[in-house]
């Protein structure tokens, strides 16, 4: 039974994951293909630390996950972020 | 696969034209390798390339072409009816110059290859290797993890003499800025607040990370080299955000904290010479406590020089001479 | 359940490397650096599959040092020096 919700948490994971790959080059400007990036990517990051969460061997295996979990979220965002400011002012100038 | 993408990565980032792309391969290249050293079962390698190849010296590379990069489109605009100064950012190849060279080192690099397959194919089925002998010692090394145990106790002398470089390339660093005061060196991050709260937020974490890895080295994978990576790179994160926490040493300071490495391992050295004991004799006792000891030196050396070496990168903002006055260096 | 993993790390490694093409194809740098977001998440992603696989705590440190530096490596490339606003 855990295998299996592990197993389908993984699948959705890399689905989503496959889907911000296919947007990144489906999309026809630099800003819609970081969006769809950055939301597929952590949407499908975050499944599949879920599955793997189900599968951990001992609570402190969990832990360290989530804990990598937060900081993805944390390290992705501000990524995204800049790469967006960048992406928009660089067109304005100055 | 992850062969194939290794080459490929390595191809592209040493024939494209443009700095900055051969930064982000470079990077990602460094990632690519940590993830083949992870296939293969050797995580120490593993964090120590993410850690340094990637993170201090391709970050190092790709912030050099960004800032190049600026300063171009700076002056650009500064001559708008100047000639475009693309020069510095983009080395052209010249393909038919370059046919004859490459041809060349291919046919060299093909060659290495071949015999180094050949000396692999050939190698007896099990080799023992030097691994029983470590195993067999390793209760008295003061370590538990064997690589740790090699690094630290049996071959103590290639570490000392490895610090001993990563000294003098400090130095180097520091002798090529023509000013000695880091504090030129200061730059604001515009006050961007994700930046800063950020930074903020990952700075405990990233101490965390870093004592975790020194700490766990006696155990298993880490130890003093990647924990120093970790926080060099939290140095590095520092000086980018705008903090004046790795500018803001005075010189003296400066000096010493990059010699407590070498000087750890000059201490431990020269102990058991009184009792008569040989150079670096590590007595089995204290072995556990002097390896501890050393890491600790050595990691405020290593995390001091490679944040120091980020920061020299880039030459300090020269003003701008008038033209027919030669360079007073 | 191992080989469901196997597959789920390849194609995590596939898009990895189909990500890296955008990194070639551009047209602004900004496209380019999508390889740090890519590797901080994919690539993280992959790790951490591999450390299950492997049944290796260690591994899982070294998904903490990706991410850390694939943000390390955004913040070089997005932040600007003095002179500029």
């Amino acid at each position: 039974m855990r295998d299996a919700s592990a197993l389908v948490l993984l699948v959705a994971g890399a689905a989503f994951v496959g889907a911000g790959t296919v947007g990144l080059f489906r999309f026809p400007d630099v800003l819609s293909r970081l969006h769809a990036l950055a939301k597929a990517d952590n949407l499908g990051f975050g499944l599949i630390v879920a599955g793997l969460v189900v599968r951990a061997d001992s609570p402190a295996t969990a832990v360290k996950l989530v804990l990598i979990w937060l900081l993805v979220l944390l390290a992705s965002t501000t990524s995204a972020y800049l790469i967006a400011h960048r992406a928009l002012h660089r067109d304005g100038g100055a | 696969m992850v062969v194939a993408i290794l080459v490929w990565l390595a191809a592209w980032a040493l024939f494209t034209g443009r700095v900055f792309r051969s930064g982000v391969l470079f990077i990602a290249f460094g990632l690519t390798m940590a993830i083949a050293w992870v296939r293969l079962g050797a995580p120490d390698i593993a964090l120590a390339e993410a850690a340094i190849g990637a993170g201090v010296i391709g970050v190092s590379i790709l912030h050099a072409a960004v800032q190049m990069a600026d300063r171009e489109r700076r002056e650009q605009r500064a001559r708008p009816d100047g000639p475009p100064v693309e020069a510095r950012t983009t080395v052209p190849p010249r393909w038919s110059r370059l046919r004859g060279r490459t041809l060349a080192s291919l046919v060299a690099a093909g060659a290495l290859g071949g015999i180094l397959v050949g000396a692999v194919w050939r190698l007896p089925e099990a080799p023992a290797g030097l691994g029983p002998l470590v195993d067999a010692r390793l209760s008295e090394s003061g370590a538990s993890h064997p690589v740790t145990a090699v690094l630290l106790n049996f071959r103590a002398y290639d570490t000392w003499l490895e610090i001993g470089v990563l000294l003098l390339t400090a130095l180097a660093a520091l002798a090529v800025r023509r000013e000695t005061d880091l504090r030129t060196a200061i730059r604001s991050a515009g006050g961007d607040p994700l930046v800063a709260s950020f930074t903020g937020q990952a700075v405990p974490v990233v101490i965390l990370t870093g004592v975790l890895l020194l700490s766990v080295g006696t155990f298993g994978p880490g130890g003093a080299f990647q924990a120093g990576a970790m926080l060099g790179a939290l140095g590095v994160l520092l000086y980018l955000a705008g903090h004046r926490a790795v500018t803001a040493i005075p010189g003296t300071t400066l000096r010493l904290w990059l010699m407590l490495g070498i000087v750890a391992f000059l201490i431990a050295a020269v102990a058991p010479l009184p009792a008569g004991d040989p150079l670096l004799r590590i007595p089995s006792g204290r072995a556990t406590a002097t390896i501890l000891a050393i890491e600790v030196a050595v990691t405020a050396s290593i995390a001091l020089t490679l944040a120091l070496l980020f920061v020299t990168a880039i030459p300090p903002r020269d003003p701008p001479m008038p033209p027919g006055r030669s360079d007073r260096a | 359940m191992d080989v469901a993993l196997q597959i789920v790390a390849l194609f995590l490694l596939v898009n990895l490397s189909v990500g890296l093409v955008r990194v070639l194809l551009g047209p602004t740098s900004e496209d380019r650096m999508v390889a740090t977001l890519l590797f901080g998440t994919t690539g993280v992603a992959l790790i951490l599959v591999l450390a299950d696989l492997q049944d290796s705590a260690p591994v899982r440190d070294v998904a903490l040092v990706f991410v850390v530096l694939a943000a390390l490596a955004t913040i070089a490339f997005g932040t600007r020096g003095p002179s500029r606003g």
